[in-house]
């Protein structure tokens, strides 16, 4: 079991930078999800740490090595490709073996670890064939199994799931926890799709244009987002964004919103609040609840009158989209179903303790309730 | 054009002319394209079928009525038999036998690790050296025929088997490079990542995971480099025309020298050199379409 070290790694094509600074340490075990839009240099990154494309700076450690030099083979890393990437002219157990061959590994071993490898994931039957004849899902299951007989000390996974339906990507994704669980082996996966990272990593790393934007546990970063950038792309639907003014720092921060409404959160005054200034509220759509116009809300943080455009029902959700002051669009989400119709008026509001504030650079201030309700202080 | 307005309109519009449904369109053009390939067919294959027909006829009747088929009168195997009974035709088969054969495997080894190289590894003067490769497919390689006999005098090549392997390399390694490089190309890049990540060295890259991918455009690249190859009578005339480096082809041109009216002898042997390529395409056929309609050759 091994633990991975990032200190200050960059990737540079020429003049353009694709990474910079990019500080990571990830404890052996842990299974560790980098995600960010496309271009943000996730899979760059991943390549790096399978020494598929050259570090420019930086250095990166795998146990207690520097491997910055070392081929891909030396590493002790194994990597599941995206396209699955399965020799086609040679069949399921072939393909297993392949890269063992070349390891020394000798012919009862190598069979000793297919098999065993076969057996977790259910594929022991499709050892004859060649990948054409197996559906999408068994092929990723053979690509999985190529990596795990390597016993590497390193797994790395390039958006194995995003080739797949829905469906099977839900019952993989299921699959794929549970084999990091009975094999306790360091991971590290790209995706695109934040819900995979929220459910699968011990640890996600949220990337944005090169820059490693937050680093933590899933929770720690739906609540306590370092920025809006990591605000905005873990959660879905995304949280709803609002411009307003500083009017007030102690006791609480009180804000203004663009008509005049006034609005309270209970984040952390830092020095870098100032009356007057320009920030952005944050409410996530399941903090926001609905009350019939004219109503008065049981809590100050924020409420705003609205109209409903749509109603979407998901069945065990629904999610409301409003129009607000100025044409500002809120997303609103509940549980079951609501009776509510496009056209109705409402009030739209929130706890103090559900609100975050993000400063002009894009900055988060720290929420006292990360939870979003007042009786479970942190 | 939306239903609506039409429907509102339909009775101010003059009935439309029902056109010609698929279903009549379809057969007609499928067969006036098989007429026309049919048909184009027909004509290439009459002179080939015309040699072979009358190589089995006596030369009586084969003056007599040259499109005639062999009738059990007229049927005659004596070109044949005077053909395989020379004991130099067999030397000659040998010969081009030879030079193609070594020629093919060259061009295509090659060939391919050029393609491998210039498609794969980024290093300075790739474009240029992928250029000049371009450039040999453009530039006729018999236009440089004096400056290779001279090269090939110098060498002390003349009349060797060696001398002609040479030249038919040079002459079919830039289209092979070229037809290869698309193929190439198209081996998904993760493949040779999965390899290398299982500690796979370049050549065995190459040679395990590229090569056995490559099969239809190998063999298009090796029916496009034989045939001309085999059926050369350039430069076996210019630089290898002694006795026994003779090819089949440049040997059936003495024969139509020395057995001025023996045209048994000579459809004879016209026939049977024919034979090895129509093999070789019989063999392919099946990759060189693949290869072809894969958009090996544009």
């Amino acid at each position: 079991m091994t633990r991975v070290t990032l200190a200050n790694v960059s990737k540079t094509y020429g003049a353009t930078t694709v990474l910079q600074g990019v500080n990571l340490q990830i404890d052996s075990g842990e299974f560790v999800v980098l995600v960010g839009p496309s271009g943000c240099g996730k899979t760059t990154l991943l390549r790096m740490m399978c020494g598929l494309e050259e570090i420019t700076g930086g250095e990166l450690r795998i146990g207690e090595e520097v491997v910055n030099h070392l081929p891909p083979a030396q590493r002790g890393i194994a990597m599941v490709f995206q396209s699955y990437a399965l020799y086609p002219h040679m069949n399921v157990f072939d393909n297993m073996a392949f890269g063992l061959k070349l390891h020394g590994a000798d012919k009862a071993e190598r069979q000793r670890r297919i098999e065993k490898a076969a057996r977790a994931l259910h594929i022991e039957h499709l050892m004859e064939r060649k990948p054409r004849e197996l559906s999408g899902g068994q092929r990723q299951r053979v690509a999985i199994g190529r990596a795990i007989v390597r016993e590497p000390r390193l797994f790395l996974f390039d958006e194995p799931l995003s080739n797949l339906d829905a469906s099977l990507r839900v019952k993989t994704r299921v699959e794929l926890a549970r084999l990091h669980r009975d094999l306790g082996a360091t991971m590290v996966y790209v995706t695109h799709d934040q819900v995979e990272a929220m459910t699968l990593g011990d640890k996600i790393v949220v990337m944005h244009e090169g820059c490693v934007q937050q680093a933590g546990a899933p929770l720690d970063l739906y609540q306590q987002p370092a920025n809006r950038f990591v605000a905005s792309f873990i959660g879905s639907p995304q949280i709803n964004l609002l411009p307003a003014k500083i009017t007030a720092t102690s006791p609480v921060v009180q804000l203004e919103l663009p008509f005049g409404q006034p609005a309270r959160a209970t984040v952390e005054a830092t020095t870098k609040l100032l009356e007057g200034q320009a920030v952005e509220i944050g409410v996530r759509p399941e903090h926001l609840r609905l009350a019939a116009a004219g109503e008065p809300p049981p809590a100050e943080g924020i409420r705003l009158d609205a109209e409903v455009v749509l109603v979407e029902q998901l069945g065990e959700s629904h999610l409301v989209h409003l129009r607000a002051y100025d044409h500002h669009e809120l997303v609103v989400r509940g549980n079951a179903h609501t009776r509510l119709r496009a056209g109705d008026r409402v009030v739209a509001w929130a706890p103090a303790e559900a609100l975050h504030v993000f400063i002009t650079d894009g900055r988060a201030c720290r929420r006292l309730f990360p939870e979003g309700v007042a009786d479970t202080p942190q | 054009m939306s239903a609506a307005p039409s429907s509102l309109m339909g009775q101010h519009q003059a009935p439309k002319r029902a056109p010609m449904t698929a279903a009549i369109a379809k057969p007609l053009r499928v067969g006036f394209v098989h007429l026309v390939l049919g048909g184009y067919t027909l004509l290439v294959l009459c002179p080939i079928l015309l040699v072979i027909v009358n190589s089995f006829k006596s030369r009586k009747a084969i003056f007599d009525d040259p499109l005639a088929l062999p009738t059990a009168a007229s049927f005659s195997i004596v070109g044949y038999a005077k053909v395989l009974g020379n004991a130099t035709v067999g030397g000659m088969f040998l010969n081009s036998a030879i030079v193609t054969g070594i020629s093919m495997v060259l061009i295509l080894l090659f060939g391919a690790m050029a393609a491998w190289a210039l498609t794969e590894y980024r290093f300075r003067g790739n474009r240029l050296l992928a250029l000049f490769l371009a450039f040999g497919i453009m530039v006729p390689i018999r236009l440089g025929s004096v400056s290779i006999l001279q090269t090939m005098v110098a060498l002390n090549l003349v009349n060797t088997l060696t001398a002609l392997v040479l030249v038919y390399v040079a002459q079919g390694l830039p289209l092979a490079v070229m037809i290869l490089s698309e193929f190439i190309l198209q081996v998904p890049s993760e493949l040779k990542d999965a390899a290398r990540c299982d500690g796979i060295g370049e050549f065995e890259i190459f040679f395990r995971v590229v090569l056995p991918l490559l099969r239809p455009a190998v063999a298009t690249v090796a029916v496009f480099t034989m045939v001309p190859i085999w059926n050369d009578l350039w430069f076996p005339l210019i630089l290898a025309p002694g006795e026994s480096t003779q090819t089949i082809t440049l040997g059936v041109q003495q024969f139509i020298g020395q057995f001025a009216t023996d045209w048994n002898a000579v459809l004879a042997a016209l026939s049977l050199a024919v034979l090895p390529v129509l093999l070789l395409y019989g063999l392919m056929s099946r990759q060189l379409i693949r290869g072809i309609t894969a958009g090996a050759v544009k």
